[in-house]
């Protein structure tokens, strides 16, 4: 294969947006090779690469970087048609998917974000908007999947599966760190059970590190937000993870 | 072919509403528009958008598309002719970026500027100034960001418009001026003078008015 038309990533492990990325290129079966990046000390070619935002992750494609993972995942549906579609063919439909992505990415993804880095009274209003934001979800879920059960597999994943599966993969270790169940199946069953489906979908698996490293993550996570010096790192701006770019991902 | 129903669910100042038109006149589409009151939303913007109550919304034969990005791919996807996305996917996936970018980076850093003063409003300007020389790399010699018609990023960057207005409303100095930015600057004299794109803007002096009240008594 020509230089050209291979494939990289530049990732970080810990990162739930670039698992996207990788989830999405191994549902269409493109082999790519993956550059672990260290956030603390990036890289010159990924700086190079994302000039803009000097995140990760970034595609490397016959020469050219496409970044931010919702670009990314489009762009990896339009190019490798042959794979299994990343979005349904209809465009009312497609559109009600990107709609729900968004939705998943601003209206849940920062919440709980917040609920992460927040303690106290203003805790448990970012974690009071969160369930508000999932209620609206499993609303929504009920038109989307129309009353059919959403049968989930390697074959079927999309855009939406992948971003919700990258912010809820790991709501057990969430749930650890935090004390709170989101996925709850008695208030959210629809949403429950298609949690439950795409953390058993084989790719998933294979991606997915273990309970305790997501558990360290959020840890550091919320350690990073309310006692940074204990934290031992600089709190910089835009960047995800630092110290634990130092250890291993597995 | 059946009568196709189009309706259009905005506001009159609304940059996400305004693109919608953009994207729907550019596609010769026949639709109907419904002014809202964000203050007291109608049962029909409620019904159709139930989950964030926001406009635009685009109601096409019933069914109702959210979200000014994605009804602005819901357009191009549905009548195929004068596409406002490039045909190539890294092309669109360049529009796309920036478009985010435009959203995401952009908008949020007007609205820092237009209630901000003194030192902490000129760090915004110079960071909002930046954000426009990177836009400028995208665009480099083209006519407009769709090449030598409008496009997609054409389109989703008319909230460049509304700084240029609030800026003007609140007596500043001009941000994104000719010389600082000759490339952007450039574009948007090309795009306020496009057939399409011009009946799309705000009536400037409404528009004035309106920036004057909503931002002027912070100054």
């Amino acid at each position: 294969m020509a230089e050209e038309n291979k494939v990289k990533l530049h990732g970080m492990w810990a990162s739930p947006y670039v698992k996207r990325v990788e989830i999405a290129l191994k549902i269409k079966g493109i082999p790519y090779e993956f550059v672990e990046e260290d956030l603390v000390n990036k890289s010159q070619l990924l700086l190079q690469y994302n000039p803009v935002h000097k995140k990760v992750p970034v595609l490397i494609h016959n020469g050219k970087s496409i970044c931010e993972s919702l670009v990314i995942l489009e762009y990896i549906d339009e190019t490798w048609k042959n794979g299994p579609p990343l979005l349904p063919q209809d465009p009312y439909k497609r559109a009600k998917v990107r709609f729900w992505t968004s939705f998943v990415e601003k209206e849940l993804l920062e919440n709980v974000l917040l609920v992460v880095r927040s303690e106290g009274e203003a805790q448990e209003k970012a974690i009071k908007v969160v369930f508000e934001k999932l209620k609206l979800l499993e609303e929504g879920l009920k038109d989307l999947f129309q009353g059919e059960t959403h049968h989930i597999d390697g074959e079927n994943m999309g855009i939406l599966d992948i971003v919700l599966c990258s912010l809820f993969g790991a709501h057990k270790a969430q749930e650890e760190v935090l004390g709170v169940k989101f996925i709850d199946p008695e208030k959210f069953p629809l949403l429950s059970s298609w949690v439950t489906a795409f953390t058993e979908v084989a790719v998933v698996k294979a991606l997915q590190p273990p309970h305790e490293k997501l558990v360290m993550v959020y840890q550091f996570l919320r350690q990073k937000a309310l006692r940074p010096s204990a934290a031992g790192v600089e709190v910089k701006e835009g960047v995800y993870v630092t110290s634990l770019s130092r250890s291993s991902p597995f | 072919m059946a009568e196709e129903e189009v309706k259009l669910f905005g506001t009159w100042a609304s940059p996400v509403s305004r693109r919608i038109e953009v994207a729907l006149k550019l596609k010769g589409v026949q639709y109907e528009y419904i002014e809202e009151d964000l203050t007291n939303k109608s049962p029909a913007l409620l019904n159709y958008n139930p989950v964030n109550k926001q406009i635009p919304v685009l109601v096409h034969n019933g069914k109702s598309v959210a979200e000014s990005l994605v009804i602005m791919e819901y357009i191009d996807e549905t009548w195929k002719h004068n596409p406002i996305l490039p045909a190539d996917p890294y092309e669109r996936a360049m529009a796309r970026f920036w478009a985010k970018y435009i959203d995401e980076k952009f908008w949020p850093a007007a609205m820092k500027i237009v209630v901000a003063n003194g030192e902490e409003q000129k760090g915004e300007i110079d960071e909002i100034q930046q954000q426009m020389k990177n836009l400028e790399g995208e665009l480099k010699e083209k006519k407009f960001f769709g090449g030598e018609s409008l496009g997609f990023l054409d389109i989703a960057a008319n909230i460049i418009i509304w700084l240029v207005v609030a800026q003007e409303a609140l007596g500043m100095d001009q941000i994104l001026n000719e010389e600082k930015l000759p490339v952007l600057y450039g574009w948007l004299q090309r795009l306020l003078d496009d057939a399409v794109f011009k009946e799309c803007v705000p009536p400037k002096d409404r528009h004035l008015d309106l920036f004057k009240v909503k931002f002027g008594s912070s100054k």
